[in-house]
């Protein structure tokens, strides 16, 4: 898996903000559109594209969408 | 003193999924008021935990419910009944865009599927004796509360009640009461699996207007209710134990 298509397809669980806000270094959480339906959204897409659960905590625990991609490869083994 | 309506004394009652959550806990209070209790479940193990939790139980029988084999040879063990809470399921947390084909029958074979084929055997050949009580669980997810994140869920247990009241006028000419629960989050092993975070189930537990999330035993005495003469003359209904979320 690469990088690139992981921020792709985490942007694509978005309505409102705009694609280049999404790179390896944004703040998820921090963005006006965060919500609770789309971290359930966010697990949601890492099961379908990538096989692998991630857990509320996993996102918790991670600020940038590049800590959350770390997450997922070491899942993935 | 020795009136007591809700006495399920000298009734034998099937529980399902009864190695934990509101299934263990319907078993045990079930025990306590006096039922013949016959459990099921898929882990021997647990089971044999709940068995112990519950002082006596008259069997148990290790069996998953989604496997027809299993369904079958639990079926022909069966003793009459007087009662049977339908109480094996499962949950998952899933925005709609992501809930495929897959994922709804995963979701209806457990939750559907499985109790309503248990419940039409043990009707089709008399197990459930006159005058039984059936209780089914379902959700205020399936009929009151409509959540971000829980239709697939909550759609398996709106059809399990809808078939509930199918099921409480086709078998009210045997005098057979089908009834559903329909409990808010209550605090099972189920909703501790990690996609909701406890942080946030803390937090969702302060929008109950009483102020928690349910304990197996509400549920479980909701049963109690149901299964005994004093709800002689209820069926059809869905009674909603969801500590004031719903209002």
């Amino acid at each position: 898996m690469n990088l690139e298509d992981f921020i792709e397809n985490f942007a694509a669980q978005f309505d409102d903000t705009d694609a280049e806000m999404f790179t390896a270094d944004t703040n998820f959480k921090q963005l006006d559109e965060w919500s609770s339906l789309a971290a359930l959204s966010i697990i949601a897409m890492v099961d379908d594209e990538y096989d692998v659960i991630i857990k509320g905590n996993d996102i918790i625990s991670s600020d940038t969408i590049k800590d959350l991609f770390d997450v997922v490869v070491k899942l993935r083994g | 003193m020795d009136y007591n309506p809700f006495s399920l004394q000298g009734k034998t009652i099937l529980v399902t999924g009864a190695s934990s959550g509101i299934g263990q806990a319907t078993a045990i209070v079930c025990a306590q008021m006096g039922a013949e209790v016959v459990i099921t479940g898929r882990d021997a193990g647990r089971l044999q935990t709940t068995a112990d939790l519950s002082g006596t139980v008259k069997e148990q029988i290790a069996a998953d419910l989604t496997n027809n084999e299993d369904v079958e040879r639990l079926v022909a063990a069966l003793p009459p009944l007087d009662g049977a809470v339908l109480c094996a399921g499962n949950s998952t947390t899933l925005p709609l865009q992501f809930g495929t084909r897959e994922k709804f029958d995963d979701m209806f074979n457990v939750n559907f599927f499985a109790p309503v084929e248990l419940l039409r055997l043990m009707y089709k050949k008399k197990i459930l004796q006159k005058g039984a009580s059936v209780v089914l669980i379902a959700s205020i997810g399936g009929t009151h509360s409509f959540m971000p994140g829980n239709g697939v869920y909550g759609a398996s247990k709106a059809a399990l009640n809808s078939l509930m009241k199918y099921a409480a006028r086709e078998y009210a000419s045997r005098k057979v009461r089908v009834n559903s629960i329909c409990p808010g989050m209550v605090d099972t092993p189920l909703i501790h699996r990690g996609t909701i975070t406890e942080e946030q189930l803390a937090e969702d537990a302060k929008r109950y207007p009483l102020g928690r999330y349910g304990k197996p035993d509400d549920i479980a005495n909701g049963a109690v209710y149901l299964l005994s003469d004093a709800s002689s003359w209820l069926t059809g209904h869905d009674l909603v134990i969801d500590g004031g979320f719903s209002i």
